[in-house]
């Protein structure tokens, strides 16, 4: 890939841009570069344009719980200010130094999406760079607003392949005073899937509800947050052992789930669109593969990652996790694994246009979907 | 019609919908098409060309094949009691009523997901998966309201604060795009590959597709729910008393306050026992574990002590709880009791510009010599001042436009939106340039095109002025005025 280009102000963003598609230039947007792999490659000729210029907390409004920040802003620093008012925004994914522009561009999560959403449900508002060098908001700075279409919605999670993420607004949640969480241990898949199924359909209130899987054991862990955490984990105890689960309540629950995010990543990773009731064959196919599993547990998404993966790994997966798409990060160099799993061909054929509608120059992030648009 | 346009001959399109829905199903009388002639928007009314009820997918998708070969433009409806004019016909073009689709195809507790059909009402989503679960999104209309209607505009509810909009429930559409093609967006499992084309479609007001099977997540209910209300002098007093809970971290389920118009004009219907005399009464409602909920609720408590609070009244049980909430709920139909007519605006602006807000609405109020009063979701900020007016009296009905109009441009100028749940509709598109500039309605236009170039679905809403889907256009440039640094565009 050819030089970076780093501008300072949008306007200077929206023109490279610009610039980029009258001569026909792909274009790869970049941010800290921590997720670099998980989309296609870019074509060879393409120049990279970078958001570490735009880099301002643009406003916090803590009375509010909402938050302005320019995509090249780090997760790290965004957090340390909230913070600063008892406030968090609710993405944890594995580690902080990613920016929020590449964040909300691969929609990457942790945990704390059982209970607050998807980075897509927590944006509100979006400025966006597009290739004929407008920019344009969507949505706006206050948590409730059906005005215009959510185009918000649509720029999330997309790869940045219908144009740059300049902006985002984004509400806030406030810091949890404590935390508690259950542990239900066991080494049988049926047992833990049922553990799973019967947190999810319980009255608890939680603040994370994961799975785990490794080298033929795992977990369910039910996590609590509030002024009154214990009380809700033993309950959640009494859940989790009447499903069968070995289980106990931690109070110092930092090291659970840093793991629980830690392993979200791995030299091969795959992420899994599976259903609760999908637990256990997800984790005979895990151990069929060598691999370890963590994931949401209600919401049925897991992270499947492989130490040594072999060729036929990814296939072989994505066969026994059918009918749940798979989608692959992380991998190892010169392997050319297809990255997403076949779609309706009426849904692609409405991204392909919805990708000319929005970038007919064709040149933002082009082949981030690999073949898939 | 339009002047000069010729009237479209619908006949034989007519002959053609009834050999796909059967001919009971269409509907050609002028009496029979009236009933469809508003949604729940009753200051517009335009008679459809034609009504048609599909039974099931394969039938919306002959109906709109059928509209798309013949260059027809066609509006969905739900139960019609959107109240932005978002179902509002189009004269000579069809309505594809949607209400014969009322199955619930499927009911998985262990997943937590339904698959609805778009007919079915909100609140026949939370029985069928009562006792232990239930659909957050409750819209005050959600006894009447249909899923499909929600999905188009993106419905919320008095407890969205807590727990969220559609948006945020919604796994899985099955469309029937303009052109009669069908498609499937993700399914019952979260974040399908590729474009989040869901996230795009929840909200659209019915202006991309029809969706004729919903995909989504319901969750238990909560093991426990609290309610009070307190009574203060002054909604600045009550809208201080949000801010407080709201910053200690606690999330009510649902925070609710009405003024004192409201408070008087509720109470005459219905009873609840709330003072006349209050300046604002504020609802709140904790939900969710036991011991939280407890320890929460007596915080609460003594933060509207703490501000003074007139009276503070603790739900004891279901029936008294259910009484605090009959007031809220009575609050807009209760306002014919103040003025024979009234707007409903649905703005947003940030929780902490409340009191400049609401003050700045009483002066402007003073300046049109008419009475508006209060009533919001106070933890999102979204307000519904209605403007009490009397139709009979020449002049008032333009007044009170006017002074809502206003109200809207006072919330935009404050950081906020023009509609926070109702929709735009054909209401409030007037008001979109106040939000939007010229670039953003070009991005919006981007996607409608892409679904639907030919605009045939639902035309003339949402976007304040029509416009083509033309030719790609060619590379922005600055306008002179921003590159000499003397005007900006945003």
């Amino acid at each position: 890939m050819r030089t970076a280009e780093r501008p300072a102000t949008r306007e200077a963003f929206a023109e490279a841009l610009a610039a980029a598609a009258e001569a026909g230039t792909p274009v790869r947007f970049t941010g800290a570069g921590t997720k670099a792999g998980w989309a296609g490659p870019p074509p060879e000729d393409a120049i990279e344009l970078s958001t570490l210029g735009l880099a301002r907390v643009v406003e916090h409004n803590a009375g509010d719980l909402t938050a302005v920040l320019e995509a090249g802003v780090s997760l790290r620093d965004a957090q340390a200010e909230f913070a600063e008012a008892g406030q968090m925004l609710a993405i944890d994914p594995p580690g902080d130094s990613a920016t929020i522009g590449g964040l909300v561009a691969s929609g990457d999560s942790g945990p704390l999406r059982s209970r607050y959403g998807g980075v897509r449900d927590l944006v509100v508002g979006m400025r966006v760079a597009l290739s004929d060098g407008s920019v344009a908001r969507s949505g706006g700075k206050v948590i409730k607003n059906v005005a215009g279409y959510d185009l918000a919605k649509l720029f999330a999670g997309s790869f940045g392949s219908l144009g740059a993420i300049l902006e985002v607004a984004v509400r806030l949640h406030p810091l949890p005073p404590m935390t508690a969480t259950t542990v239900g241990s066991s080494s049988d898949p049926d047992e833990l899937g049922r553990g799973a199924i019967a947190a999810g359909r319980a009255q608890l209130e939680h603040h994370g509800l994961d799975v785990r899987w490794s080298g033929g054991r795992g977990a369910v862990l039910v996590r609590f947050a509030g002024t009154r955490p214990v009380p809700q984990a033993e309950a959640a105890r009494a859940v989790l052992a009447d499903a069968g689960l070995d289980a106990e309540v931690a109070e110092d629950d930092r090291e659970i789930w840093d793991a629980q995010r830690a392993d979200q990543r791995g030299p091969l990773t795959i992420k899994v669109s599976g259903l609760p009731t999908r637990v256990p064959a997800a984790l005979r196919a895990v151990d069929a593969a060598g691999g370890s599993l963590v994931g949401r547990a209600a919401l049925g998404l897991w992270w499947i990652a492989i130490e040594e993966p072999a060729p036929e790994t990814v296939d072989s997966l994505r066969s026994a996790l059918a009918p749940s798409p798979c989608v692959v990060l992380d991998r190892p160099a010169g392997g050319d694994t297809e990255a997403w799993s076949p779609l309706d061909p009426g849904a692609v054929e409405l991204m392909r246009r919805v990708k000319r509608g929005f970038d007919p120059a064709g040149i933002c992030n082009a082949g981030a979907f690999g073949s898939l648009l | 019609m339009t002047e000069g346009a010729p009237a479209r001959d619908l006949g034989p399109l007519a002959e053609r919908f009834r050999g796909v829905v059967g001919a009971e199903h269409v509907i050609t009388h002028e009496q029979q098409l009236a009933t469809y002639e508003s949604d729940g928007l009753l200051q517009y009314a335009v008679t459809p060309g034609m009504v048609v009820l599909p039974a099931n997918a394969a039938e919306t998708a002959g109906v709109v094949r059928a509209c798309h070969d013949t260059g027809t433009p066609w509006v969905a409806r739900g139960a019609g009691s959107g109240l932005s004019g978002g179902a509002l016909p189009v004269e000579d073009g069809v309505l594809i009523a949607l209400t014969r689709m009322r199955s619930i195809r499927e009911i998985d507790l262990d997943n937590g997901r339904v698959l609805v059909e778009p007919g079915v009402t909100n609140i026949a989503v939370s029985q069928a998966v009562g006792p232990t679960h239930f659909y957050p999104p409750d819209p005050s209309s959600q006894i009447v309201c249909t899923i499909g209607g929600n999905v188009a505009e993106n419905s919320g509810g008095a407890h969205c604060f807590k727990y969220g909009f559609t948006t945020n429930y919604v796994t899985g559409l099955e469309l029937v795009l303009a052109d009669g093609s069908q498609v499937t967006l993700g399914g019952p499992e979260l974040d399908h590959p590729g474009l989040d084309l869901i996230g795009a479609f929840v909200g659209s007001e019915g202006t991309l597709g029809i969706a004729t099977g919903i995909w989504l997540r319901v969750v238990p209910k909560p093991e426990s729910v609290r309610t009070l209300v307190a009574f203060f002098g002054s909604t600045v007093q009550a809208g201080e008393v949000v801010s407080e809970i709201v910053s200690g971290g606690i999330v009510p389920g649902a925070i609710e306050m009405m003024d004192n118009l409201s408070i008087r004009a509720a109470e005459g219907s219905t009873n609840a026992g709330y003072p006349t005399d209050a300046g604002a009464a504020l609802v709140v409602e904790l939900d969710g574990s036991e011991a939280e909920c407890a320890a929460r609720f007596e915080q609460v408590v003594e933060i509207c002590e703490g501000a003074g609070a007139d009276s503070v009244r603790v739900a004891k049980d279901d029936a008294e709880r259910e009484l605090i909430w009959r007031a809220r709920k009575a609050a807009f139909a209760a306002m014919g009791r103040i003025a024979p007519n009234y707007y409903v605006q649905d703005s947003v602006i940030p929780r902490t510009r409340l009191a400049e807000v609401l003050g700045r609405i009483e002066e402007l109020a003073g300046e049109h010599e008419l009475q508006v009063a209060n009533v919001f979701h106070a933890g999102d900020g979204n307000l519904h001042p209605l403007v009490c007016y009397d139709g009979g009296r020449p002049g008032e009905a333009e007044r009170a436009e006017e002074l809502a109009g206003q109200i809207v441009q006072v919330c935009v100028d404050a950081g906020g939106s023009i509609t926070g749940e109702h929709g735009v509709g054909v209401d409030k598109k007037r008001y979109m340039p106040s939000m939007f500039d010229e670039p953003d309605l070009s991005a919006f236009q981007r996607l409608r095109c892409a679904f639907d170039p030919e605009q045939r679905a639902n035309p003339g809403k949402v976007m304040p002025t029509p416009r083509l889907c033309g030719e790609v256009p060619g590379p922005y440039r600055r306008h002179p005025l921003e590159q000499a640094g003397v005007a900006e565009r945003f």
